[in-house]
């Protein structure tokens, strides 16, 4: 009886840590900024084809790709930040919205140029793949890795946030963006860099989660919604707000689709409204 | 004593410019007209691009004149197509004119009832309502089998002749005779609105939502109204396509419905009312070009659009135009 719950609770907590991964970068550069990104989940979805190729074209092993999918994700994020974003920071919701979502558009098109609309797969290599039994229970070896892998980084960012002076010019700007300004911190150059790391982690994001929900041009429009559930549930600007957010959206997605299958994604929005009507800013959300 | 007289005749002369006809509305309208005589093999696409417009003059509405940016409009859209549809097909009554009514009232209930929740979010908060609510809609009418056909879409609805009288032919002169009139009437009643006091109050909104009150404009009561107006005209939009294809697909509650549309209004400039129309003329006839050569990169071309305009165009393809009109105005 407990086995299956169990079972179902752990798969969603893997694929919340997907989600974790995809959207953490998103909420604190919204915090920050303000600025709705919707092209997020493009950065996200390049990664997952740098890894793709990487691994079917050249023969490079999984873990090698991962890194590259994190530095290329940030590259092109850094070059469309400066490029164009940069200009729109004090401009309306509704051109930030129309803009990312005109990125949105054009990498989907573009991915579906350069690499087809078919499913991408890979192979795993042989020590991610199978399961191991605790408990009795049998766990998914990847489905550990990556729960490992969500669990360093968010430690490793929440360390690095309170921790480091990077961190607290980071906190800063999130607070109270004029008052950091007026002492002194170069917001625009915190911003750049959180913007690029954000979006590095989206790109590992990517490159993770093909195992587990696949890659194809539509990604960067699926989990864009999954993302901006996961930012508007668990408050702008929040580390552990993602963290909790991403959790409770994994596995009422997971356990949703399990139990009661006819509902669909229904469940999830419900979630999200439910949520939303009670705290408008998010759970661990301050505005 | 002598200045608020002055102050009144001058917002008196305000109101009247602006709502007096020019002559370039007179000969948008007039234009409308042409399909019946230079394209009547194209007659099919005009009335979805009448529909698409009246539907797009809504979200103006909401989006252009009171700053609300939602992500779900095509949830009002599918509720008055399938008000209608399932009236049709379900309980048999193919009256058209009375199909739309019901569709109004349907939509504009659900608009009220939503209305109170919308009215209390900004920013990111109320997209991810629109769009949530949305989906919801979405989900509900797939799992609802019974009465929308869910994913194989709404069949058998018949729609009987206008006024008892013309039938609607297969060619769609009726169709677009039909669409272009309510089109007409409904945008001559938010043309109305929008330079009524209320219209006004409502760009107040937009631009100060906090200030507002302190000049006694209930901000969050003239935003619950204007959305309903708007779900009302979206519902009407909807039952449009209900009755004029005689089918309800599930598409018609799609979130790209929603993004397009959002497209559409922006490329012609929102918060100006002839920007949703332009905007869908170009968008639609556009995608008729260019679909027929390559549809899977179609999209690219929508973002590219899209970046230009917000990088270069940012008030759309009117707001450009005005500009233009202005600089040639007072080279001086």
């Amino acid at each position: 009886m407990i086995g299956p719950i169990l079972g179902v609770l752990f798969d969603g907590f893997a694929y919340g840590m997907v989600l974790f991964l995809l959207s953490v970068g998103l909420s604190v550069t919204l915090g920050m900024m303000n600025f709705v990104n919707l092209a997020h989940c493009s950065f996200a979805m390049l990664g997952g084809y740098v890894t793709v190729t990487l691994m079917n074209a050249l023969g490079w092993p999984f873990l090698a790709t991962l890194p590259c999918a994190f530095v290329a994700a940030a590259v092109v994020s850094v070059v469309l930040e400066r490029g164009l974003y940069r200009r729109l920071y004090r401009a309306s919701d509704l051109d930030q919205v129309l803009l990312t979502i005109g990125l949105t558009f054009i990498s989907v098109a573009a991915a579906a140029y350069v690499f087809g609309t078919v499913l991408q797969e890979i192979r795993m290599p042989p020590y991610l793949r199978g399961g191991v039994s605790l408990l009795g229970l049998r766990f998914g070896v990847y489905r550990l890795f990556l729960v490992g892998v969500a669990l360093a980084i968010a430690l490793i960012l929440v360390l690095a946030l309170e921790y480091t002076r990077f961190g607290a010019r980071v906190r800063a700007a999130v607070d109270n963006q004029r008052m950091a300004r007026g002492l002194g911190i170069d917001v625009d150059r915190a911003f750049a860099i959180t913007f690029a790391l954000g979006s590095g982690l989206a790109g590992l994001g990517g490159a993770l989660a093909i195992e587990i929900v696949g890659l194809d041009p539509a990604f960067a429009f699926t989990y864009l919604v999954y993302v901006l559930i996961v930012v508007s549930v668990g408050g702008l600007g929040s580390i552990g707000g993602s963290f909790a957010a991403a959790s409770l959206i994994g596995i009422s997605d997971v356990a949703g689709k399990y139990y009661v299958p006819q509902l669909g994604a229904f469940f999830i929005y419900l979630v999200m409204v439910a949520v939303l009507m009670w705290r408008p800013t998010g759970l661990l959300g301050r505005r | 004593m002598a200045r608020p007289p002055e102050a009144l005749t001058e917002a008196l002369r305000y109101a009247e410019a602006e709502t007096r006809w020019r002559p370039l509305e007179v000969a948008f309208w007039l234009a409308t007209l042409l399909p019946f005589v230079a394209f009547p093999s194209y007659l099919a696409l005009a009335s979805q691009i009448a529909i698409t417009a009246l539907f797009a003059l809504s979200l103006d509405l909401i989006l252009g004149y009171a700053g609300i940016v939602s992500l779900g409009h095509a949830a009002f859209f599918g509720l008055g197509a399938y008000a209608a549809g399932i009236v049709s097909a379900k309980a048999g009554w193919g009256e058209p004119l009375s199909g739309l009514l019901i569709a109004a009232v349907v939509a504009g209930v659900v608009g009220y009832a939503t209305g109170f929740v919308i009215a209390r979010f900004r920013h990111l908060a109320l997209i991810m309502i629109t769009l949530g609510l949305g989906v919801l809609l979405h989900e509900i009418a797939n799992q609802a089998h019974w009465l929308t056909g869910g994913a194989d879409g709404l069949q058998g609805v018949r729609t009987w002749p206008l006024f008892g009288r013309l039938p609607f032919d297969l060619f769609g002169y009726t169709a677009y005779a039909y669409c272009l009139c309510v089109l007409f009437a409904l945008f001559l009643g938010v043309r109305r609105m929008t330079n009524s006091p209320f219209g006004l109050s409502l760009r107040g909104i937009r631009e100060n939502a906090t200030r507002m009150p302190a000049i006694g404009a209930p901000s969050r009561a003239h935003v619950r109204k204007a959305y309903t107006m708007a779900a009302v005209i979206a519902g009407v939009a909807g039952a449009l396509l209900a009755q004029t294809t005689e089918t309800v697909a599930l598409e018609v509650l799609s979130f790209q419905r929603s993004a397009e549309l959002l497209v559409m209004l922006v490329l012609g400039g929102a918060g100006r009312l002839y920007g949703g129309l332009v905007g869908t003329l170009v968008f639609m006839v556009a995608r008729d070009r260019f679909s027929g050569i390559n549809p899977q990169y179609w999209y690219f071309w929508i973002g590219t659009l899209l970046v230009t305009v917000v990088m270069i165009l940012p008030n759309g393809i009117l707001g450009g135009l005005a500009r233009v009109l202005a600089r040639r105005r007072s080279p001086t």
